[in-house]
């Protein structure tokens, strides 16, 4: 089976029930996005599928239908930071940091789709990424933060 | 081992008990420090002056022997050596190191001195003095928790950073012949007077030669650079480009993925199972009986969970109550003489005492730590050797527990510890480790991940105690006037203690923590009583431990009391408050949030609590509304006094996300048993808070303690019962049981 992380394709040789979250972590060892519960409760394997914020736990790989998959290693590296990861840097968001890959993935498609948010806006597309440390106020800062980034870029 | 060291280990010294037994040793043995383990191998041209600091001819490193699970106490060690060793944080590499128990932790010990910390008496301090002594000689415990991190570092890793600086500067005077009074240092280098600059790198040879300088004096607080100013945590690049490698993301070369299923009713026996199924499934290499279960190991972590759960189990009955409601009926019972942990503290006559009567009685309910990353370990098993990649917050005891185990010599297992992706108290138990080294010691030399799937760790989360409270307020006068406090509870210390085969003689203290130790000396009338049991479901230490459950007990009776005796809840509390540092907390906390009441206008309110835990006083003021759709937690404003700041920004982040985590866990969480399994198995039935539920969060930090201490736990206790208070305030419903939204709505 063949798919395209972070614009490289690969080759794996899986079943095609096996989720995408568990094809890119442990057939590819690529694994910044995390496993938090497995039923799309927590928001830790967010990636992008073609630009789209998805659950990779909940996405088998045989439906990924030749969708390009981008990971957070894939939005932006340490010596280039998107413009979400440097908000979160700035904000000093992570405590564990363990879902910030889901929320920081989740953040960056909300912008994508909707360049200036609301208040009510950041809370509907980010309450779905469970952060069990309450970085919430800082995400938020940080979210409305990379919004007027990319607004002014 | 001396005699000293068998009592202690087999008795764990905690309270007085060490004390009234008379043990005796010597002064000078337990201020000898413990040998430097970086000296065991450290390559020619290196010098390691103390345990914290590694200069060879590449780079200096420094340790940083605390585990960080989030809290941020990697980035704060690191400064604070880097504050006396006159380095840049971009300039040095920092490690966790390797365990040793020249890491051991001496502040963990102050808490077990039978004193509240708020006391800093002379006779106190000589009594934690002489405490910690006797742990360091008989069980010197290298530990992350109980909020101790940054006051077991505040001293000894500057004084670390101090002793490697001067040492260096000798070796510069040495190498240079400029007396060492004419040297200066900056940003990694020894500066002559001619402003040459010779980089500690270059002088690592000569110094390794030299006998490390002792007893520097630590500079004033006013020439910091570093400690005190807004930092940059150095995890958070990583941590925002996926690129820290938490436990669960080490890889090695033929690394296998393993999964388990236990017995889900706790300490359960496996009495059979049929795993022909799950044998035949794609990438199963190998199924394996463990304690009380069986591991799975595959090619893939999925692959893993799919065949784990294609195993048919025969489970054996859970050794606790099956059924949540009896687990209530017990606690119920054990308001008796026969169940007494402690008559924890006394003032006055509080049945004498004149005045209304106000009664209640609480309920805190079985809570999930469920930490996001969970749990999880490697271990790679050879004849002579083990590793272990694991994030854990004792660490040579998981060592330890391994090399029972595999029977590999204890200093042939090796921790790795890693970046934890949250604990709240679950990186301090054992099962995972040792599950972990059951299945990799019976596939030597090959290296086994184990990860829990959600459900597994739901199952196997050894949850915060349940609790109840009864109390008993008198009001007189528009005053509180007495306030007796009785405390039923599962023992957490014996539960937890139990499982790494340590006993606790006398009382366990956390079943009154958070109420005996309450400042409030102005209230005339006192009684805390704890009782304590065994016999419920295991549990253990949960983010701030007795605290949690205690403080909400305690200032919800006592809000319950103001409110009848007419007072206003932040002037009584103020009035009742005899402790200097803890009264400035509380007119702090007023001021930020513009107290003027608890009625915020028509259906909002506003409520105000107070914790004391780990020497930390914290006042929380919650401000709700009630909408059609449910109470609304629209704002927060949280002051602590820590004694000193080390970094402002993470001291802030702590602050919040501790208030959110006691104010998403008092709406929505509880962990309740039927058939003698948890039925809440994953997050959608123990959800905590969620952004849209995110009141907004002030923050202000007070510097007036006596002492240093940790916050990762003290911002949690007040968040409950400041909500609650709040509640009450709003809609004139009370409610004396966590989760609220069993009683009112929450949006």
């Amino acid at each position: 089976m063949r798919l395209t992380v972070n614009g490289t394709e690969h080759e794996v040789e899986v079943e095609p029930e096996m989720p995408l979250l568990w094809v890119l972590r442990d057939e590819l060892n690529i694994t910044g996005p995390k496993y938090g519960c497995g039923i799309a409760q927590c928001g830790a394997c967010t990636v992008h599928v073609d630009g789209v914020a998805v659950r990779s736990c909940q996405l088998a790989i045989g439906d990924l239908a030749g969708g390009e998959v981008t990971t957070i290693e894939g939005l932006g590296q340490p010596e280039s930071l998107h413009a979400v990861q440097q908000a979160w840097v700035e904000h000093q968001v992570a405590q564990c940091g363990y879902c910030q890959s889901g929320q920081i993935m989740q953040a960056a498609s909300l912008l994508d789709f909707n360049p200036a948010p609301t208040d009510a806006d950041i809370d509907a597309a980010m309450s779905g990424n469970l952060c069990r440390c309450g970085t919430y106020p800082r995400i938020r800062a940080a979210v409305k933060a990379a919004a007027q980034k990319l607004q002014g870029a | 081992m001396s005699r000293v060291g068998k009592i202690a280990r087999r008795t764990f010294l905690i309270g007085s008990a060490a004390i009234a037994g008379g043990v005796a040793f010597g002064v000078y043995a337990a201020r000898q420090p413990f040998d430097n383990p970086n000296l065991d191998d450290l390559p020619e041209g290196a010098a390691s002056f103390n345990p914290w600091v590694i200069v060879d001819s590449e780079k200096v490193t420094l340790i940083a022997p605390h585990a960080d699970k989030g809290q941020g106490i990697f980035s704060a060690q690191a400064a604070l050596i880097a504050e006396e060793l006159d380095i840049e944080l971009d300039q040095v590499e920092v490690s966790f190191g390797m365990p040793d128990k020249a890491y051991y932790n001496r502040a963990l010990t102050e808490a077990m001195a039978g004193f509240p910390l708020h006391d800093t008496s002379p006779t106190a301090e000589r009594v934690r003095g002489f405490v910690g002594g006797v742990v360091k000689l008989a069980m010197p415990m290298m530990t992350t928790g109980g909020s101790t991190g940054v006051p077991d570092s505040y001293d000894k890793l500057r004084q670390a950073g101090a002793t490697a600086r001067e040492t260096l500067k000798l070796a510069a005077s040495r190498q240079s012949g400029v007396p060492v009074a004419e040297l200066r240092t900056e940003a990694g280098a020894v500066i002559l007077p001619d402003g040459t600059a010779l980089p500690y790198t270059a002088l690592a040879g000569l110094a390794a030669t030299l006998p490390p300088v002792t007893d520097v004096p630590l500079r004033d607080p006013k020439e910091w650079r570093l400690v005190g100013k807004p930092m940059n945590r150095l995890d958070m690049v990583a941590k925002s480009t996926g690129t820290l490698t938490y436990g669960i993301d080490h890889r090695a070369e033929g690394m296998l993925h393993a999964a388990i299923k236990v017995n889900p009713r706790q300490g359960g026996a496996l009495k059979g199972y049929d795993a022909s199924a799950a044998q035949a499934m794609p990438g199963v290499k190998k199924i394996v009986e463990i304690t009380g279960g069986v591991a799975v190991v595959a090619d893939n972590t999925w692959r893993a969970f799919q065949a784990a759960e294609a195993i048919a189990f025969d489970w054996g009955e859970a050794p606790y109550p099956a059924e949540q409601a009896e687990h209530w009926a017990h606690l119920s019972g054990i308001f008796d003489d026969d169940h007494l942990n402690a008559e924890a503290r006394v003032e006055g006559d509080v049945e004498a005492a004149e005045g209304e009567e106000v009664r209640g009685e609480y309920r805190s309910p079985y809570l999930a730590h469920a930490p996001l990353e969970p749990l999880n370990a490697t271990v790679l098993v050879t004849d002579d050797r083990v590793d272990i990649w694991a994030g854990h917050q004792i660490q040579m005891f998981a060592e330890q527990v391994v090399s029972e185990i595999t029977g590999v010599d204890q200093e042939n297992v090796h921790l790795h510890n890693m970046f934890i992706g949250g604990s709240f108290g679950h990186r301090l138990e054992f099962d995972f480790i040792r599950q972990a080294a059951e299945i990799a010691n019976q596939m030597r030399g090959t290296p086994v991940q184990l990860t829990y799937s959600r459900e597994e760790d739901f199952a196997h989360d050894f949850p915060r105690h349940i609790t109840m409270g009864r109390g008993v307020a008198k009001v007189k006068g528009g005053r509180v006037t007495a306030l007796d406090v009785q405390i039923a509870g599962q023992s957490v210390m014996r539960s937890q203690m139990g499982r790494m085969g340590l006993s606790l003689p006398g009382p366990d203290t956390q079943l009154h923590e958070g109420a005996w130790d309450a400042p409030y000396f102005n209230l005339p009338n006192l009684r805390v009583r704890s009782y304590r049991t065994e016999a419920l479901a295991p549990v253990s230490s949960w983010r701030a431990v007795g605290a949690g459950p205690n403080v909400f007990i305690y200032e919800t009776l006592l809000d319950e009391a103001i409110h009848a005796a007419g007072a206003d809840p932040l002037e009584e509390r103020i009035r009742l408050m005899g402790h200097d540092v803890s009264v400035k907390v509380l007119e702090a906390v007023g001021e930020l949030a513009s107290w003027n009441g608890p009625s915020a206008g028509p259906g909002r309110g506003r409520g105000v609590a107070y914790g004391f835990s780990f020497g930390v006083p914290v006042a929380t003021i919650v401000e709700v509304a009630a909408t059609d759709a449910g109470i609304r937690i629209e704002k927060a404003w949280v002051v602590a006094d820590v004694g000193k700041v080390i970094d402002p920004v993470n001291l802030e982040n702590l602050a919040q996300g501790g208030t959110v985590f006691g104010l998403g866990h008092a709406i929505n969480c509880e962990i309740t048993y039927a058939d003698g399994m948890a039925e809440q198995t994953n997050y959608h039935a123990h959800e905590g808070m969620r952004m849209y539920q995110c009141p907004e969060i002030r923050f202000k930090a007070l510097e007036n303690g006596a002492k240093i201490r940790g916050f990762g736990e003290p911002p949690v206790p007040p968040s409950a019962p400041a909500l609650g208070n709040a509640i009450f305030a709003a809609t004139g419903q009370r409610i004396r049981e966590m989760p609220f939204n069993k009683f009112i709505d929450f949006l």
